[in-house]
């Protein structure tokens, strides 16, 4: 017994000061890593969604997240109460403002008071701005985009309840009359959204009066797709215009070096 | 009574300008009220005086976007008034969570919940700038304001004004955490904006200052200051508290009962005289 205790003691000599600052540094860093990586996760997930509709003038989502203070100004501004600060349960970035525009769609206010408050210009003026005035029907805070199974003017029953309520009746929605073959006798009159000239306010979306809207605003990125350089229309001479900064695409796919012949004689195994 | 005042004059005044500043948020919000719209992020006072959160601005900045003048003008305004009234005067004085945690440190005080914990507390208080440094560069790396998006402090404020949701449940993790968890936990510990401050209030002129001749060594000041390494002179030295981890709370000079603490204007040539 009495051998073993010095030994033991030996095992509680107090560390030195080295091990204990390299000990000390790598416990800080563990720690930093572990908090900076979970905290990481979390806002990634956090400021993930897509489809979430902002105030007119705001800027692009990206831009828009790094630039809102979250003050919540632009929702004390807006006079129909439209305007919501994401609360903790939303599932939207925390915080912001956004609204739904079934519940209440943007009216657009000519002297858009929302955006001129905002303090950071995460809401930009000068994007709802012609000729330095206000100009609240160059907004875009999203799109409409029509369902048309669901649609009871694409059925044949007549509404334009959407056409209607549109603030910028006749640009942003028109109405196209089709025959209606299965009466013979009857027209369609079917809602078409015009992307150029929607702002995405959603009174659309608010008069419909399907059980669930039938036309919907989503965000414009999220609906639009992109032709890309390779299709221009080439008899819209502002359309060739984007052939001007159009960059040279290579194509990257390896030609078969084999002979025709060779490929029609073999098995079907390379085609796999 | 009177004694009674004396002991929580400056806890009624904070907890006064605390709940009033909340119901002025709140009726901006409600019903249109102009003298202080907006929370605590970025306000403005009568629709003229911009107020913003320079630690928010800072993220922006790190995150990468484009600070508007205004924003500028509403971050100058606030770091000029915590200069003068104490940088972590806010923590004490503004900030909501301050009743949140002032109540499960009161009842850890009552329930004695320190006694079974022993008296080692298993984190530093040096964690804050940690978690501010951390902030930043989360924020340059994602993009985002990092503290922003989790922020309590701006989740309790936010939903008083605006609507909770699950804000209750911020509420109530902050108060369980500092309750069982770690005593002073989330303001004396981890909160990066109390760190921010801490950095400001290091040049701030309102002072606590200590008279050492009239000290009767009670440590009431110590028991009851959340923030108890700031009073490392009470005793031995007539000194200002200079700490910027000082909250301004004025907690110490209610419980003093021999005049030994008292508010007062920095003194800058005692300054030199030791060192700060």
């Amino acid at each position: 017994m009495s051998e073993n205790r010095p030994e033991k003691k030996k095992k509680k000599e107090p560390i030195s000061d080295r091990r204990r600052f390299i000990l000390n540094m790598a416990r800080g860093a563990g720690i930093a890593t572990v908090g900076g990586l979970v905290w990481s996760a979390y806002v990634d997930e956090v400021t993930a969604s897509e489809l979430v509709l902002r105030p007119p003038g705001a800027l692009k989502e990206d831009d828009f997240l790094k630039t809102c203070i979250k003050c919540g100004l632009c929702v004390e501004a807006c006079p129909y109460d439209t305007l919501l600060l994401a609360k903790p349960g939303d599932n939207k970035p925390l915080g912001t403002p956004y609204f739904v525009p079934r519940d209440i769609p943007c009216y657009m206010c000519p002297d858009i008071p929302c955006v001129p408050v905002c303090p950071t210009g995460a809401l930009d003026e000068s994007s709802v701005t012609t000729d330095e005035k206000l100009d609240i029907n160059i907004a875009d805070m999203g799109l409409a985009v029509v369902d048309e199974e669901s649609c009871i003017a694409f059925w044949g029953i007549q509404c334009d309840a959407c056409y209607r309520a549109c603030p910028i009746l006749g640009k942003a929605i028109t109405i196209e009359y089709e025959k209606n073959t299965r009466t013979g006798k009857h027209a369609f009159m079917k809602p078409i959204v015009h992307a150029d000239a929607c702002t995405g306010c959603g009174m659309c979306e608010r008069a419909c009066v399907t059980e669930k809207s039938a036309i919907m605003i989503l965000p414009r990125e999220t609906v639009t797709g992109k032709a890309g350089d390779y299709y221009i229309k080439g008899w819209d001479k502002e359309d060739e215009k984007r052939l001007e900064n159009a960059k040279e695409i290579k194509t990257t796919t390896e030609l078969s070096k084999k002979s025709a012949m060779d490929s029609l004689n073999d098995s079907l195994e390379d085609l796999y | 009574m009177k004694t009674l005042w004396n002991n929580y004059r400056y806890l009624f005044f904070r907890r006064l300008t605390q709940v009033g500043l909340l119901v002025l948020y709140f009726g901006a919000n409600a019903w249109g009220w102009t003298l202080l719209m907006g929370n605590l992020s970025s306000s403005i006072i009568l629709g003229i005086i911009p107020m913003s959160d320079p630690y928010a601005a800072l993220q922006m900045l790190a995150a990468g976007a484009v600070l508007a003048v205004d924003l500028l003008i509403g971050v100058g305004v606030v770091t000029l008034l915590y200069f003068i009234i104490g940088g972590r005067a806010f923590c004490s004085w503004v900030c909501p969570i301050n009743m949140i945690t002032d109540a499960a440190n009161f009842l850890r005080r009552k329930l004695g919940i320190d006694r079974i914990q022993g008296v080692k507390q298993p984190a530093s208080r040096n964690l804050r700038y940690w978690v501010l440094a951390l902030s930043l560069i989360i924020s340059f790396i994602m993009g985002v304001t990092a503290f922003e998006f989790i922020s309590p402090i701006s989740m309790v404020h936010r939903g008083i004004v605006f609507g909770l949701g699950f804000g209750w449940a911020a509420m109530l993790i902050i108060f369980l955490f500092d309750l069982f968890i770690l005593k002073n936990g989330w303001c004396g510990h981890i909160c990066p904006l109390g760190g921010f401050y801490s950095l400001l209030g290091k040049f701030s002129l309102l002072r606590v200052h200590h008279i050492q001749e009239n000290c009767t060594l009670c440590m009431k000041c110590k028991e009851v200051c959340p923030e108890h390494q700031v009073l490392h002179m009470i005793g031995k030295q007539t000194l200002p508290v200079l700490s910027g981890e000082c909250t301004n709370c004025a907690r110490c000079i209610e419980v003093c009962d021999d005049e030994a603490l008292e508010f007062s204007i920095r003194k800058l040539a005692q300054n030199k005289i030791t060192g700060e």
